[in-house]
């Protein structure tokens, strides 16, 4: 290896310093978060004065993280419940009937993906704001609901492509009915489709920032939008209380990250996959 | 009897030839998802677009000239372009010698790729907290720099509540996601291809050119556009690590202002009209440039 290494040419070894280059910036940037969040104070130097963990159990109390936490996994997982529920049928359909029209549906799904959040969201938060719904609960989640379904519908069609129709129509010619195709033949080929799908759609619900921000109310408040808030808003918080806060969202996205690399491809998390 | 089948006769034919174009009651599946999109993005969208031509005074395109004839506000425009161009620009531009390096299988390539979407995937809060600190006066960028002495001590560059903070912060999430982008396109060209200009005696530069180059173009311009609609509608780190009130007063600050904080929501419903009307004006030239290359196999995976 290191022979080889040696015999690199010089392109390489450029391509090489950009990418570490690249790398220790976002470890630079992460890890700062990371030491100030235990640091005691920070105003000089390459490390903080003293460390304690103190920060933590402050913020925790501060931002009221309990509730936080409790509001931003309930809304999370009732996005992904949601939007399976009504993604997955719409991505058989699409995976198994070619119709007039289908090219205008295919649209109609890739619309939201394509166009950025806060170019919906600002029309969008404004209906809700009609419709007495905004700052609520179900807003946000509604809100979720816009990117959440065309993702499932766009990570599950190729997927039910890939399955082979042969089987359902087996099934069929042995008598069996409707609800046993779905249950004993679909439902178990489509869930690792619908695992990976729920974990992207997590993910991307756990991170999204501008149509939470758009729609929540202080009671409705994801933890990440709370982070924001915490950073932007001026007050007597210390920038240690609000590192410890946005460690405690970097390591829940973390662990949502490392279970949904077990079932995805990394490249899934920005695409759908093309094979 | 025969009154019965005579009038069935047509309605089952009928079903027949929709079931023949595709239609039968399987299509039924599909509806609770598009009415949900229609009911959360279409109508929403449509409300906006009447909504923006309802302002307080001006008349009907009262919003839409009371954007164009603030400076602060058209300005906005520019900022926005200033930014999302430059980060597209390099975030592509990058990721094809990048990838192109690491297109063939490696160890420890899986790792890369997994570091690579954890910018991402935090979102671009956290970075943005992350660049405060990193990049800011006293931060370890700064420090590292007055190490090397290429910055004196008590003189700071300064990158953060700037321009350059949110355009670091459009490259740190952005970079990740138009290199996945490039290496799924990269891989998608068959090896064979290069293979065989090889043995025609093409060096990696002339294979590069006239082999890999025209395949990737078309994905490319794909991944800019995607790239560039993430720089367009930069928000929470314009606010955080940038100078929203000055340098980057992007548009989508200049939306949320009017819409939530001035609750002047026929002015905010434009001004997001507006946005989307740019951003898919950019898309359209990219997209309209992209018909005009090969578009067709790339030899599938290898």
């Amino acid at each position: 290896m290191g022979t080889r290494a040696l015999r690199m040419r010089p392109g390489a070894w450029l391509i090489w310093a950009l990418v570490v280059f690249f790398m220790v910036n976002v470890l630079g940037v992460i890890g700062s978060v990371v030491l100030d969040s235990f640091g005691k104070t920070w105003f000089s130097g390459w490390t903080p004065r003293g460390y304690t963990t103190s920060n933590y159990a402050q913020a925790w109390d501060e931002f009221d993280l309990g509730q936080v936490m409790t509001v931003t996994f309930q809304i999370t997982l009732l996005v992904v419940a949601i939007s399976l529920l009504l993604g997955v049928p719409a991505s058989y359909a699409l995976a198994r009937r070619d119709f007039p029209g289908k090219r205008v549906v295919m649209l109609l799904f890739v619309l939201p993906i394509l166009v950025p959040p806060i170019a919906y969201g600002i029309p969008l938060a404004t209906m809700l704001y009609k419709v007495h719904l905004a700052g609520s609960f179900t807003g946000v989640v509604a809100a979720n609901l816009v990117p959440s379904i065309p993702f499932v519908v766009y990570t599950m069609t190729p997927f039910i492509e890939q399955i082979d129709p042969r089987l359902e129509q087996a099934a069929r010619m042995c008598g069996a009915p409707t609800r046993s195709v779905l249950g004993r033949i679909i439902a178990p080929l489509l869930l690792p489709g619908m695992l990976a799908a729920g974990i992207l759609v997590l993910v991307r619900t756990f991170g999204m920032f501008e149509l939470t921000f758009l729609t929540a109310g202080p009671t409705s408040q994801t933890l990440v939008v709370s982070l924001f808030s915490a950073a932007t808003s001026a007050g007597i918080r210390t920038a240690q209380n609000i590192d410890a806060m946005a460690v405690i969202y970097t390591g829940s996205m973390l662990v949502l990250l490392v279970i949904a690399l077990r079932f995805v491809n990394p490249t899934q998390l920005v695409a759908r996959s093309r094979d | 009897m025969t009154a019965v089948t005579l009038a069935d006769a047509p309605k089952l034919a009928l079903r027949h030839r929709l079931a023949e174009r595709g239609i039968d009651r399987t299509l039924l599946l599909i509806l609770p998802g598009v009415i949900a999109i229609a009911a959360l993005f279409c109508y929403p969208f449509v409300y906006g677009l009447g909504l923006s031509f309802q302002p307080a005074k001006g008349g009907v395109f009262g919003a839409y000239s009371a954007f164009f004839s603030d400076s602060f506000s058209e300005g906005t425009i520019w900022k926005t372009f200033g930014l999302a161009i430059p980060a597209s620009l390099i975030n592509v531009g990058l990721s094809v010698p990048i990838s192109y390096r690491m297109r063939k299988d490696f160890r420890g390539k899986r790792l890369l790729l997994t570091l690579l979407v954890v910018p991402i995937t935090l979102g671009t809060v956290l970075t943005a907290e992350g660049i405060l600190e990193y990049f800011g006066p006293v931060g370890w960028f700064n420090q590292t720099l007055q190490k090397l002495g290429l910055i004196s001590a008590g003189h700071p560059v300064t990158l953060i509540n700037d321009y350059w903070g949110v355009l670091f912060s459009l490259i740190i999430s952005g970079f990740p996601f138009a290199f996945l982008l490039t290496h799924s396109y990269l891989s998608g060209i068959h090896p064979a291809l290069e293979k065989a200009a090889s043995t025609l005696g093409a060096g990696w530069w002339q294979r590069f050119r006239f082999i890999t180059f025209p395949l990737l173009l078309p994905g490319l311009l794909t991944t800019f556009c995607l790239t560039f609609v993430l720089g367009f509608s930069v928000f929470p780190s314009a606010i955080m690590v940038g100078d929203p009130d000055g340098r980057t007063h992007v548009i989508s600050i200049e939306a949320y202002e009017q819409a939530l904080q001035n609750f002047n929501y026929p002015q905010g419903c434009a001004d997001a009209m507006i946005m989307t009307a740019l951003m898919l004006a950019v898309i359209g030239l990219v997209m309209g440039v992209r018909r005009f290359f090969y578009a067709g196999s790339t030899g599938g995976k290898g």
